[in-house]
């Protein structure tokens, strides 16, 4: 204990401190209670809701909110859709980042130097949104699943933080030794290096698993049937359109109550859009927080 | 045992010509027993080429008076005359004011308030807490756009929003906050530092876990306050990440977050809320103006350029670190 505090604090550093920690519990504060108002809002009955009874936890406890959800058939269609393009999206982009990450992060790789080129030029420059358009178009994917999974096939700030990883954490030895052992390029890929990264692959994973989940852009622009919509697209017609269909109200005959419904429908929404991506966050923070270090490293 | 000799063979070339570059007949050696690896990135530099190189190719319609009929390269040559409707269209001074006050503002609230944090809880010696902090400060960065607006709107609606509760048991009068244009910006920028602040302070804790031990323990020994330290080492020790990341926010001045400022818009607010992507969008997809749109996507990326080129230049004169 003496020896912790050889020198002192002074009373300007308690005071340092003490700000310190005021600020630090005003973020905390400020992050989390807007937070666990959506939660609580969403289990209150609709008239506590409407009414602005609920401060902090829930107000006559209901799950009426998460009934209508359930039981309508346009937010399950697009919970459906977002599960197809998030699985097979994450699919086509794990691969095609390990496709291209692996063979240039390997310094005997002639032409990887031309590959980082033509990766960083789009990086920096991009044709704009109405080139991007025409080009899907013209290859003929407008309105169909493949508009939501082969435009974004591949990212290259994840090609970037793979190689990365490849280049740091494979050791050199590993591939010299396998080619002495007449090892093909494709069997050392398969049976050594991919085993070895499972870190960055959950990374890839994840960040990719996000940006489908949470995708809008896409679909707003290339979809235009309603069967095709994901998640988002329906929660935006929901939550910020504000066109509920009217057979999505359980009890249509009371105006009021309806009125309630609606309200309290948004916060039970929002819980159950959020709820995937945020309930394996904890699992995989320590990853999460890796892939962006990695991708900082040597950006 | 073919490849082994090829190996050795590898081995013995690349000393030889160890200072220079490969002789060209070693080069097709190597590409030839690597051709699996060469297979494997055939398909990724595809994707590559059809949608982000087609489309830089075809960013020529803004020079072009494009008709879906004759495509990109059939389509008559107009020159810059899409870019001087643009100019002279009463919306151009507007556009680039909303763009400016909304990119500049993200700037200097958004860039520094990830350090803030960072600085702050380095100083936290409580474990515990701090991965707490962590943990829920960064739990927002999983929040979609979508879902970020809707809580935007449903905080501040004056019939459902606590912020109203807030302000009305302080006294205040209760208004539509998402219809009055001068809250706009507000809004949008401090929603961003809200849910990006978290996931902004990540690097830059890194950098300040990366800092020498033996400077804490000098400046302690030299009696350094602890704002001192905070000063004299742990700013100076994230400099170089901050500047490079200032160096890519400031290139993409102009590219203010098009999602979330398209959905936070309400026909109340357009005098603040429209900035050039909004406003690319509607003309172009919604309006199917594809050229003239073209031609203001174009402008705005050169001028994104402009600024990464300059900032650059200019970090590289003042400070050791720059993108290049």
């Amino acid at each position: 204990m003496a020896r912790t505090n050889a020198i002192r604090e002074s009373f300007g550093d308690k005071l340092f401190l003490t700000l310190v920690y005021a600020f630090l519990a005003f973020i905390l504060l400020a992050v989390l209670y807007p937070l666990l108002y959506i939660v609580s809002s969403s289990f209150s009955s609709p008239q506590a809701v409407i009414s602005g009874r609920v401060w902090l936890f829930p107000v006559e406890f209901s799950l009426a909110g998460y009934k209508a959800i359930f039981s309508n058939p346009q937010v399950m269609t697009g919970y459906g859709n977002s599960l197809f393009y998030t699985v097979f999206g994450v699919l086509i982009n794990v691969t095609m980042t390990v496709m291209l990450a692996y063979p240039i992060s390997k310094s005997t790789f002639y032409g990887r130097n031309v590959i980082m080129v033509i990766l960083v030029i789009t990086m920096m420059f991009s044709g704009g949104l109405i080139p991007y358009y025409l080009t899907v178009k013209n290859l003929g994917i407008l309105d169909t699943r493949w508009a939501m999974l082969l435009p974004g096939a591949m990212a290259v700030w994840q090609v970037i933080i793979a190689r990365t990883f490849f280049q740091t954490s494979i050791p050199k030895e590993l591939g010299e030794a396998a080619e002495l052992d007449g090892c093909t390029d494709m069997g050392f890929l398969w049976r050594v290096v991919l085993p070895l990264s499972k870190p960055i692959l959950a990374v890839l994973v994840l960040m990719y698993a996000v940006g489908h989940w949470n995708a809008y852009f896409e679909a707003l622009i290339f979809l235009k049937s309603q069967e095709l919509f994901p998640l988002q697209i329906v929660l935006r017609n929901i939550l910020i359109l504000n066109s509920i269909d009217s057979s999505m109200m359980v009890d249509a005959n009371k105006m009021a109550a309806m009125q309630g419904l609606k309200d309290l429908l948004k916060f039970s929404l929002i819980v159950v859009a959020t709820v995937p991506v945020l309930a394996i966050y904890p699992f995989v923070q320590k990853y999460f927080v890796q892939g962006i270090l990695i991708g900082s490293l040597k950006g | 045992m073919p490849s082994s000799t090829g190996v050795i063979e590898r081995e013995k070339s690349e000393v030889r010509v160890s200072g220079g570059s490969l002789l060209l007949r070693d080069r097709g050696k190597r590409v030839k027993r690597h051709w699996q690896l060469y297979l494997l990135v055939l398909l990724p530099l595809a994707y590559l080429f059809i949608f982000k190189y087609i489309p830089m190719y075809g960013a020529q319609i803004a020079f072009r008076d494009f008709s879906p009929v004759k495509g990109f390269l059939g389509s008559d040559w107009v020159g810059l005359a899409n870019f001087s409707t643009f100019f002279k269209s009463p919306n151009f001074w507007l556009l680039i004011k909303n763009t400016l006050i909304i990119s500049i503002y993200s700037l200097l609230i958004g860039f520094p308030a990830p350090i803030i944090l960072a600085l702050a809880l380095n100083e936290v010696r409580n474990m515990r807490f701090k991965r707490f902090v962590q943990m829920v400060t960064f739990a927002p960065y999983f929040i979609s756009t979508i879902v970020m607006v809707s809580m935007i709107i449903l905080f501040l609606s004056p019939r459902l929003g606590f912020i109203d509760h807030i302000l009305s048991a302080f006294g205040m009068e209760a208004s539509n906050y998402m219809g009055i244009p001068s809250y706009f910006s507000s809004i949008f920028v401090w929603s961003n530092v809200w849910q990006g602040i978290g996931y902004g302070a990540v690097i830059y804790l890194a950098a300040l876990a990366g800092i020498n031990t033996d400077l804490y323990e000098a400046a302690r020994v030299d009696g350094a306050s602890r704002i001192q330290k905070v000063w004299h080492i742990d700013i100076p020790g994230i400099m170089p990440a901050a500047i490079i990341l200032l160096i890519l926010n400031v290139g993409q001045i102009m590219n203010v977050g098009f999602e979330k400022i398209y959905l936070m818009q309400n026909p109340l607010n357009t005098s603040a809320s429209e900035v050039i992507s909004t406003y690319v969008y509607k003309i172009g997809l919604l309006g199917a103006n594809f050229s003239f749109s073209a031609a203001v996507d174009l402008f705005n990326s050169v001028i994104n350029l402009i600024l990464l080129l300059s900032v650059n230049y200019f970090a590289r004169r003042v400070s050791d670190s720059s993108l290049w």
